[in-house]
């Protein structure tokens, strides 16, 4: 059942400076409104990209899940790290990380994030601290708990946020390293990103127990549970959750719901579930709700509408620019593999 | 020089490089006490239980939190305790450590050592016997390490906690109380990784070996009707020391490799096959490689024996090619 616009109808509307719902300015709510546009445009046009064969690897599209990229991200800080997952793109953007970068990457070019090494599965954007998207369910959560416990190791203030799904619970990582950070009381926030599908089964059909928040909870992480739609209650949420781990609080778990309204791949025309079931979610899905307590807080559509069209010409652009960007050179097939190698192992005598 | 095992010239590698650089720090399990062998005794009392990390039974988040931890900017030894353990960790080893680098196009360093104790013990059975070093030389990303003497262990160790590739360092558990010569000065006792060392001159058979092999194909060239045996202790398995092996054969025109893996699939196929490649019209016989059977280590003595390689099974098979 798709969950209220705003927490109190009728008596939230606010002047245009004032604040929509609780303590949270409307610039905040715009910026959530602008991030998620640009999110689902560059998604959008990935897919339009993808159909037309300039996109040559598998794509996992967030769309629908958008909030929670969002509403995690504005509270962390640049040099605050983020780990995420093959449905990444979210929260590389959310991190800061750049569009044409990133699409030039999906076409594989030498412009691209990880100069067309990666692809879509494989973002990484040190730089703002996005420590790579990964093809393994689960393998991220190691990877950041590690980057917690070097975190704390060396004295060093920034925080680790991990993203996975729920299809990541039932993964020995996720026991191994919530544990973990439990033991080492690691500056580590968990973001379950509950969409209900583990690849194209449902989740539930293949999960014992209560789920995500049951399983940290059990290991004495506390758990936070939000309406994962709700980009103002993920933002909300988060804020708290960061202050605690940064404040020292141990690892914290926030388990947002959503729900993945396209396939598991872009390709993917997910058969398994009703179409009446989409339907329903897309009357819940995150950005129209934004943009609903948007205007019910006086804002004005035109304004929106710009919003939406700039993020859609910033992901035109990332587009063109891709196409118009130079394939790698071959060679650099054979760079960044390791330092201490055999001089053109295996390598053709005519490149060597 | 100093006379240390094997087993305590690792420990002062760890130490010694530990206090050199404050990023370095070991995790895995029993660490506070010393490690399963003992090769991390002392360091908690010096270091502290931060750098010396006690961890839970949960290979697969040691390695992948080493992962983690190294590509934030710290240099973390892993201990796997036996490299048979370490499978359970292969995900994070092959698939993340051995390509964060490649795949986001050069950012994401993985600076890491994992150790795991391979090798045939006594009577350790098939879960903690292994020798798997050629699975780790098959992936691309990972550099592979088996020392066979102290001064080796304590300098290639060295060499790659100072390393930015991740290293695979494979002690064997059968040379821990080994003996032998240790240089005294630090970095004097560096040991590159990637050289070969040539343990003794020899005119009619080139030996590629390592590990413990090398103590035991040195046996084999002692007994008396062997014929003269040059041996080559790799050291480290990728990249090999290609260079070392062809010039040897170059001169002797004989090529056998010994290894306590199993023979099928295993490391010596690799030297095998580009030496016949690079070779073939300086050969004065086929190449030839001894393994173990295609058997699991089993437990019984006799049993185990069967997969053991003796140095009569080396001075037999060199014989064999004269």
């Amino acid at each position: 059942m798709p969950a209220p616009l705003v927490d109190r109808p009728g008596e939230s509307r606010a002047d245009a400076t004032g604040p929509i719902r609780g303590n949270v300015d409307r610039a905040r709510i715009l910026g959530h409104y602008r991030t998620m546009a640009r999110v689902r445009a560059f998604e959008e046009a990935a897919d339009r990209a993808l159909q037309a064969g300039h996109v040559k690897g598998a794509v996992h599209l967030s769309i629908g899940q958008e909030a929670v990229a969002s509403g995690v991200c504005v509270n962390l800080d640049r040099g605050d790290f983020i780990v995420s997952n093959h449905r990444g793109h979210g929260h590389t953007l959310a991190k800061g990380a750049d569009m044409g970068a990133m699409m030039a990457e999906l076409f594989g070019r030498a412009t691209g994030a990880c100069q067309g090494k990666g692809g879509s599965m494989h973002i990484a954007d040190f730089q703002v601290g996005m420590l790579g998207a990964n093809g393994v369910v689960g393998a991220g959560i190691p990877i950041a708990v590690g980057a917690a416990h070097a975190m704390k190791l060396a004295g060093d203030p920034r925080i680790v946020t991990c993203f996975f799904g729920d299809g990541a619970i039932n993964r020995g990582p996720f026991l191994e390293g919530l544990n973990w950070a439990k033991v080492f009381d690691l500056p580590v926030l968990f973001v379950c990103e509950d969409n209900g599908f583990a690849a194209t089964t449902r989740t539930r059909a293949v999960t014992a127990g209560p789920g995500p928040g049951a399983r940290a909870e059990s290991l004495g992480i506390p758990s936070t549970p939000v309406d994962g739609n709700d980009v103002l209650a993920v933002d909300q949420t988060a804020a708290e959750l960061v202050r605690l781990v940064r404040a020292g609080a141990g690892p914290q778990f926030l388990h947002a719901r959503t729900y993945r309204l396209r396939g598991h791949t872009a390709v993917d025309p997910a058969p398994y579930r009703p179409a009446a079931e989409v339907e329903e979610h897309w009357r819940d899905e995150p950005i129209r709700r934004c943009r609903d307590l948007l205007v019910l807080g006086g804002l004005d559509t035109d304004e929106l509408d710009r919003v939406v069209a700039d993020a859609e010409a910033e992901a035109a652009r990332a587009v063109a620019d891709g196409l118009a960007a130079p394939h790698p050179e071959a060679d650099l097939a054979w760079t960044d593999v390791q330092d201490v190698d055999m001089p053109g192992a295996g390598r053709p005598e005519a490149r060597a | 020089m100093s006379q240390l095992s094997y087993l305590d010239a690792s420990r002062q590698a760890i130490a010694e490089e530990m206090r050199r650089d404050p990023r370095v720090w070991a995790l895995g399990e029993d660490l506070g006490r010393g490690g399963v062998f003992g090769q991390y005794r002392g360091l908690a009392e010096e270091f502290g239980p931060a750098r010396i990390a006690d961890t839970p039974i949960s290979e697969a988040t040691i390695m992948g939190a080493a992962v983690g931890a190294a590509m934030v900017g710290s240099r973390p030894v892993v201990e796997m305790r036996f490299s048979d353990f370490a499978l359970c960790a292969v995900d994070e080893l092959v698939n993340q450590a051995a390509k964060a680098r490649y795949m986001f196009g050069g950012q994401g360093r993985v600076p890491l050592v994992v150790r795991q104790p391979i090798g045939m013990w006594r009577s350790s059975a098939a879960q903690h016997s292994q020798s798997l070093e050629a699975w780790y030389a098959h992936i691309p990303g990972l550099v592979v390490v088996a020392p066979a003497t102290p001064a080796d262990n304590y300098g290639l160790l060295k060499s790659a906690i100072r390393c930015d590739d991740p290293v695979v360092y494979m002690e064997h558990k059968d040379l821990w109380p080994a003996l032998g010569e240790v240089p005294a000065d630090a970095e004097n006792g560096l040991v590159p990784l990637g050289e070969g060392r040539l343990v003794r001159r020899g005119d009619d058979v080139t030996i590629v070996t390592w590990s413990r092999m090398v103590q035991v194909v040195e046996a084999a060239a002692d007994e008396p009707d062997t014929p003269s045996l040059e041996i080559i202790d790799l050291r480290t398995l990728w990249p090999w020391d290609r260079a070392m092996v062809l010039d040897s054969v170059r001169r002797t025109g004989r090529c056998l490799i010994v290894h306590e893996a199993v023979q099928a699939g295993g490391f010596g196929g690799e030297i095998a096959a580009t030496v016949g490649e690079a070779l073939f019209g300086a050969l004065k016989a086929p190449v030839r490689r001894l393994g173990a059977p295609r058997i699991p280590v089993a437990y019984a003595p006799v049993l185990e024996a069967e997969s053991r390689i003796m140095p009569a099974k080396v001075a037999a098979a060199a014989r064999a090619m004269v």
